[in-house]
């Protein structure tokens, strides 16, 4: 069964609930559901939420010159990678599916197959 | 129904040829048939690649035994039966090949296995033809599995959702529904779109290649409906690229309004519950009887209100009120089916004065608030400036936003100025608009025009 990572990017300065607020028990029900839906469906890989890109570090590395070390993400953009997906799915279409479901209510989910992973 | 074409009992007994019927038959094959043998092939064997090289192989066989053996009763069985016993005899190949690898060089297998993915291919799939290996033409009669027609216009839809889906881009859709389910040559679409033809091999392997490594499913989803909405999106585009081409285009580009609207015909009847495919089967007809007739001798637009009428293709023009009654009686509104009726009260108009403008400003009217299209926009101004007087045409015109370096935009305006007696100005609006280039016939069209209003 094919294998896609769907990179999930949105805006990382939208207020998000903390422990014990208002709000943060709903949203973690959502994503504890949505994670039970892909284990249950098999599709479950493996999933991480990230750091905000205010904690990232970017290493360039550039042939045999000394790879440079530079604060923040590799990329300013208006929305950030925030977490991932890696879910097992029949095809495109469904992985697609599993992308619509993530409980982010606004963001850009980009769907990619992984061409080749060695643990598999 | 060419479906039924004879077996050729007076075929020449002379030497193997390519004879009129013979090439008038591959030709129906290949544009009308091939897709959906690529379709029925390449969902069951999960290879489109696989599909459109057995089918290939298939049409070139056919040009090869036709002239000599005749023209199969139903060409379009024929070319399942040998297309896929050609996809299994590639299939067989490539297994040999793999196991022969396997003793040598197992390592070499493990390192391309990845890419190649050669464990989606569904061998074992079908009916127990396979292991009995019928020698060729043996089940040529469409008794095999997947021959039956239901399973061709399966193919044939599976194959359009294919071409048109979402994770394409719409060059892309564009480009590979003409190649595969069209049926034209990659260089005949190159032509008709105007592209080189690398540029276009090119754009059609990339778009292949994202189908198989992002494992683009061939599947009819639950609820179609948006789905066959991106099919007549394309076919549409496509339709207009040959539409509104002139006479400076080459001929090949004529080939896009036929392919788009035979498709639509084809799609209609695939989906029949789909209001919006009889609109644009309705629509492409409507405009496609009046084609002969857009352009004088010399290349020039005519005017709708200047065409000979004498020359529009009645017997069309009926399957185009045919398709929109269908539609119609469906009672699911959509802007192909609004477009439809706005070029059905021109197409039945006997003259350019019994044109029912008045209703063709209020579908304009719904056609902007569906589409938003600015362009929509400037047409509703003409409908209100031939309804009411070229005032309102001007008033609409003063609201419309944006346009401003479409050269129609000056031109209508310069019209509808002319026609209000503010002659000065139309010269002026006049000159924007050739100022912006338009092409060659519209340019010599404005210029007759300009001289018309500096002469007032």
């Amino acid at each position: 069964m094919p294998e896609y990572m769907i990179l999930l990017y949105s805006d990382e300065s939208v207020e998000m609930p903390e422990p014990g607020q208002p709000g943060f028990d709903e949203m973690m029900g959502a994503f504890m559901a949505y994670n039970q839906m892909l284990i249950d469906g098999g599709h479950w890989v493996s999933g991480a939420s990230l750091a905000p890109t205010g904690t990232a570090t970017t290493v360039t590395v550039a042939g045999d010159a000394e790879a440079t070390i530079t604060d923040g993400p590799y990329a300013e953009t208006k929305e950030q990678l925030g977490g991932y997906y890696l879910v097992s799915a029949a095809d495109l279409d469904e992985a697609i599916e599993l992308a619509k479901a993530v409980p982010i209510p606004f963001g850009h989910f980009e769907v990619r197959p992984v061409a080749f992973r060695p643990d598999a | 129904m060419p479906d039924d074409a004879r077996p050729d009992a007076d075929a020449p007994a002379g030497p193997p040829g390519l004879d009129a019927d013979v090439a008038r038959a591959l030709v129906e094959l290949s544009r009308r048939h091939a897709g959906r043998v690529i379709g029925v092939l390449a969902s069951r064997f999960r290879d489109l690649d696989l599909a459109e090289d057995a089918v290939a192989q298939g049409l070139a066989d056919a040009a090869r035994t036709w002239p000599e053996r005749g023209i199969p009763d139903t060409p379009p069985a024929w070319l399942m039966t040998v297309a896929k016993r050609n996809a299994i005899d590639r299939l067989r190949r490539a297994d040999a090949e793999r196991r022969r690898l396997e003793r040598v060089a197992p390592d070499v297998l493990e390192r391309t296995r990845p890419g190649t993915a050669g464990g989606r291919h569904m061998i074992d799939d079908h009916t127990p033809d396979t292991p009995s290996d019928p020698e060729p033409g043996a089940d040529a009669t469409g008794a095999g599995d997947g021959t039956d027609l239901t399973a061709l216009d399966e193919g044939q839809l599976r194959l359009m959702l294919l071409c048109c889906h979402p994770a394409l881009d719409r060059d892309a859709q564009v480009a590979l529904t003409l190649r595969l389910v069209g049926g034209l040559t990659t260089t005949e679409v190159a032509h008709a779109l105007l592209v080189s033809e690398p540029t276009m091999a090119q754009r059609i392997v990339r778009a292949k290649r994202k189908i198989r490594d992002a494992a683009i499913p061939m599947s009819v989803p639950a609820d179609p409906a948006e789905r066959i909405d991106a099919i007549l999106t394309v076919l549409y585009l496509v339709f207009n690229e040959g539409y509104l081409s002139h006479s400076d285009g080459p001929t090949i580009r004529g080939e896009l309004t036929e392919s788009a609207r035979r498709l639509a015909i084809e799609l209609a009847g695939l989906v029949p519950d789909h209001a919006e495919s009889h609109g644009l089967v309705a629509l492409t007809s409507f405009l496609e009887a009046r084609r002969s007739t857009r352009l004088d001798t010399e290349g020039d637009l005519v005017l709708l209100e200047h065409q000979d009428r004498s020359k529009w293709d009645l017997r069309t023009i009926g399957v185009g009120n045919a398709a929109l009654h269908r539609a119609m009686s469906l009672r699911m509104p959509g802007r192909f089916q609004v477009e439809a009726t706005i070029a059905a009260l021109h197409a039945n108009a006997r003259t350019a004065d019994a044109t029912d403008w008045p209703t063709i400003a209020t579908l304009y009217g719904q056609l902007v608030a569906m589409t938003g299209s600015p362009v929509v926009v400037l047409n509703h101004a003409v409908a209100l400036a031939m309804a009411d007087g070229p005032d309102a045409g001007l008033r609409r015109l003063a609201e419309l936003d944006g346009l401003d370096d479409y050269h129609l935009r000056h031109s209508t305006e310069a019209e509808l100025l002319l026609r209000a007696g503010h002659a000065d100005e139309a010269v002026v609006a006049f000159d924007r608009a050739l100022a912006l280039g338009p092409p060659e016939a519209e340019r010599r069209h404005l210029e007759r025009r300009r001289s018309a209003a500096s002469a007032a």
